[in-house]
């Protein structure tokens, strides 16, 4: 058992942990949806000459750039964190999680950043193919880099492909790893979340522009394109979202059990809505819930009549398995995150479809009920993406790795309180400064009317060769 | 030469990498306030580091991922034992990320200060405490036998760890002043070899005696005989004289090479001197880790080997190009004519 001083430093570093991640979250998305989004339009400029689509890459050229510059800061700090504030945990999976973050770096983050700094400044000094086709690059390079580290992440989730030597993790099939189902399932889940970000906030965007009367004709073409992507990826992310819960039912029953409040074994399991209490031990029946019968075991096994394990018969399986300890994690915010993350998911679904139905009917620009809508629709994929991890990384509590190292052990013995003191305060206030920049950045230059860019050397003209 | 020494060396040679290219945009982010006649100019060497620097981060964030994967004990102690000295490097790098997309975006004379300082200080502080950190690894650091660092923040600076320091932040200060002085032209170019040539002195001054610093270091507290980390340090001081020379007579490209090699070469003494030891624990020295203890299973190795094999000449084939792309001399404020008849591009003052 850690004592008091052991726990608050684990504490305190899985907040810092938490907080950083959260809020590196928040812009890598983005940048994996509007990049291609971005991508596309430039390749429609590229192929009709139409000046429109020019001013459109442009314009959300350069919220993609403000936005992936936190990107790349953030990502840094999650680099360095394992090591810092993870040092035992660092040294248990290494020689396993170490290879696909250093794959990444070498395969996939290299090809991104320095594409996108040719993008940035190549405007007139490459021919428009090859300028485009830094930007392809690039793009592939962020959808690439999310696969490698959705690979690592998965192997916290649902170890594969290892054998422990000398209480260590040691890689036995690289294969096993790269192929890990979990991860698959996390990418595409996790990729579809990316497009949602692209699509809704280019939408939002583009309905404030409706309102306000500006440059209409431009932001239509933008609005139809979020919406060909927006449509699709919602819905298939309800799809996908359910069946990534497939998976998580047969690596981590404990996590599904505890994001459905669910105490006792049942079969077939109803899906509670919103319930009133029954989040703990003590109080296992809700005072007051909205179910719908057999839903549950439906999502979590792919049958109506599927059995759903409850966490106490869990905790007695793992403590069997384990010993004595809690191997339950924090139900209420389990339940709470799925259900924010699910509804958030079908806001964005009806939003797109009620898009898509106004362009349809030629009314999009003059629904003002649906453009303020919209607008205020930007905030759901943020606030999806967040519950969504918190439901993957608290859901997996008390292990860091599933079943084979616990959070409470992996931490760093040389970090005190009195540095993790320190570093949590020095995160929080740059990131706090950071965010209130950026949003302030974004909003200008997402309010701002099309060809007003800066004469950055971006948009400068500078002769060619 | 078997797999653990191999990822020993190809550490090295990212940092080394890192250093080399990330080096002239920290000495160019460290002279942005004081070089530059007017903000144009300032701009202007913005706009030389501006596509280049985030591919040049990233042998940085390569370097943490291979030691993560090749070294997990390296990585492991490495990061949690320069816990405080690693946060100041992020907030450097973190302020500097944002200085370069946010520092045409906001308004007025001030918010472009601001961020200007952002970047030089940023690039003077994590170039000061990566020199810092580096020679700690050589120097010792405490640890126990379990290889956990059980000092104080305090323990890391000694006064070769402080030199080391000051050594990487003239070295890149001057490296930066050749590298503008091959990227810009007009007076621009001639304020930055003014700076190079001021520069010089120190920076192969200090650099020199760090070098020879680092091989006493060697012997005394890593167990090394003189030979072999005296050869890249010799290698580095006489490419240091050199480049001294070379700016005093006005040849920018060779003064640019010589920093060049004086970079790399620094970085390769370092590691020279660091082998076969990966963090040399004082005063236990037994309880130092090592290469092969510190080190993967050979089947991480082996699978990490192939993916370096393929990549790392692919990317340094697409890096190369984009230093290609970007080639060009960029006017220094007056309207030159750029080697080769062009003119040179003149970048438009920030309307915003």
């Amino acid at each position: 058992m850690t004592g008091v001083l052991g726990s608050t430093t684990v504490d305190l570093a899985r907040v810092q942990f938490a907080t950083t991640s959260i809020y590196h979250f928040l812009f890598v998305p983005l940048t994996l949806g509007l990049g291609p989004l971005v991508a596309v339009m430039q390749t429609a400029w590229y192929r009709t000459k139409n000046e429109q689509w020019l001013k459109l890459t442009k314009f959300f050229g350069t919220l993609f750039l403000i936005n992936f510059a936190i990107g790349v800061a953030t990502g840094l700090v999650q680099e360095f964190e394992f090591g810092m504030n993870w040092s035992v945990y660092s040294k248990f999976v290494g020689n396993v999680f170490g290879a696909p973050l250093a794959v990444e770096g070498l395969a996939a983050f290299m090809l991104e950043a320095t594409f996108l700094g040719v993008w940035i400044f190549g405007w007139n000094r490459l021919s428009p193919k090859v300028h485009l086709a830094t930007l392809w690059i690039a793009v592939i390079g962020t959808w690439l880099s999310g696969y490698f580290i959705l690979v690592a992440n998965s192997w916290m989730q649902h170890p594969v492909g290892y054998k422990i030597v000398n209480g260590e993790a040691q890689l036995t099939s690289v294969w096993a790893l790269v192929s890990n189902g979990f991860a698959l399932r996390a990418y595409v889940h996790t990729m579809l979340a990316g497009l949602i970000f692209g699509s809704i906030i280019v939408l939002g965007v583009c309905c404030w522009h409706f309102l306000r009367g500006h440059d209409v004709e431009t932001f239509r073409k933008a609005a139809k394109l979020a919406l060909i992507v927006a449509v699709p990826v919602t819905l298939l992310q309800l799809v996908v979202g359910n069946r990534f819960g497939e998976a998580v039912t047969s690596a981590q029953s404990m996590k599904i059990a505890a994001s459905e409040a669910q105490w006792d074994t049942c079969q077939p399991c109803g899906f509670s809505l919103f319930q009133i209490g029954g989040f703990t031990k003590d109080d296992p029946t809700p005072s007051f819930s909205i179910t719908i019968p057999r839903l549950l075991s439906y999502m979590a096994t792919g049958s109506f009549d599927g059995q759903v394990q409850g966490l106490n018969e869990l905790q007695a399986q793992e403590q069997s398995k384990y010993g004595p300890g809690n191997y339950m994690p924090n139900v209420r915010v389990i339940y709470w995150s799925m259900r924010v993350m699910a509804y958030a998911g079908m806001l964005m679904f009806l939003v797109a479809a009620l898009g898509a139905f106004l362009y349809w009917k030629r009314k999009l620009e003059r629904a003002r009920w649906f453009l303020w809508s919209a607008i205020v629709a930007i905030a759901l994929p943020y606030i999806a993406a967040t519950a969504g991890w918190i439901l993957t990384e608290m859901g997996r509590q008390p292990w860091i790795v599933q079943g084979l190292l616990k959070t409470s052990e992996a931490n760093s013995p040389s970090v005190s309180t009195t540095w993790l003191a320190i570093s949590l305060t020095v995160f929080v206030v740059l990131y706090v400064t950071l965010l209130v920049v950026d949003f302030w950045l974004m909003r200008r230059y997402a309010t701002r009317d099309l060809g007003d860019e800066p004469e950055t050397p971006e948009t400068a003209p500078v002769p060619g060769y | 030469m078997d797999l653990e020494t191999l990822w020993f060396v190809l550490i090295a040679v990212l940092w080394g990498g890192y250093f080399l290219l990330e080096g002239f945009d920290f000495g160019v982010g460290m002279l942005l306030p004081f070089l530059p006649r007017d903000e144009k100019q300032r701009a202007t060497m913005f706009e030389s580091i501006g596509p280049v620097w985030d591919g040049n981060e990233v042998w940085l964030v390569v370097a943490g991922g291979a030691t993560f994967a090749a070294f997990p004990g390296w990585y492991a102690t490495m990061f949690s034992g320069f816990y405080i000295a690693l946060l100041l490097v992020l907030v450097c790098l973190i302020v500097r990320v944002v200085s370069f997309e946010w520092r045409e975006k906001g308004d007025g004379p001030g918010w472009r200060a601001v961020w200007t300082w952002a970047n030089a200080l940023g690039s003077f502080g994590a170039s000061f405490v990566w020199g810092v950190a580096l020679a700690n690894l050589l120097y010792g650091i405490p640890l126990d036998s379990n290889g956990d660092f059980t000092g104080d923040f305090g323990d890391l600076f000694s006064g070769y760890t402080v030199y080391a320091g000051l050594a990487v932040v003239l070295l890149f200060a001057f490296h930066g002043a050749t590298y503008l002085t091959i990227r810009t032209s007009g007076d621009l170019c001639r304020r930055a070899s003014r700076a190079a040539q001021q520069l010089s002195l120190a920076a192969a001054l200090v650099g020199g005696t760090f070098l020879a610093w680092t091989v006493v270091v060697a012997v005394d507290r890593n167990d090394k005989s003189v030979f072999p980390p005296i050869l890249p340090a010799v290698l580095a001081i006489a490419a240091l004289v050199l480049a001294v020379l070379f700016v005093h007579v006005g040849r920018s490209g060779l003064a640019f090479v010589a920093t060049a090699v004086g970079v790399v070469g620094t970085v390769a003494t370092l590691f020279t001197s660091l082998y076969a030891r990966v963090i040399v624990s004082s005063p236990d020295f037994g309880n130092s880790l090592t290469v092969s203890g510190a080190a993967s299973a050979h089947y991480t190795l082996k699978v990490i080997s192939i993916v370096a094999a393929i990549v790392l000449p692919v990317i340094l084939l697409y890096q190369g190009w984009t230093y290609h792309v970007f080639r060009q001399r960029l006017g220094g404020g007056d309207e030159d004519i750029a080697p080769g008849g062009a003119p040179a591009t003149a970048p438009a003052e920030p309307t915003v």
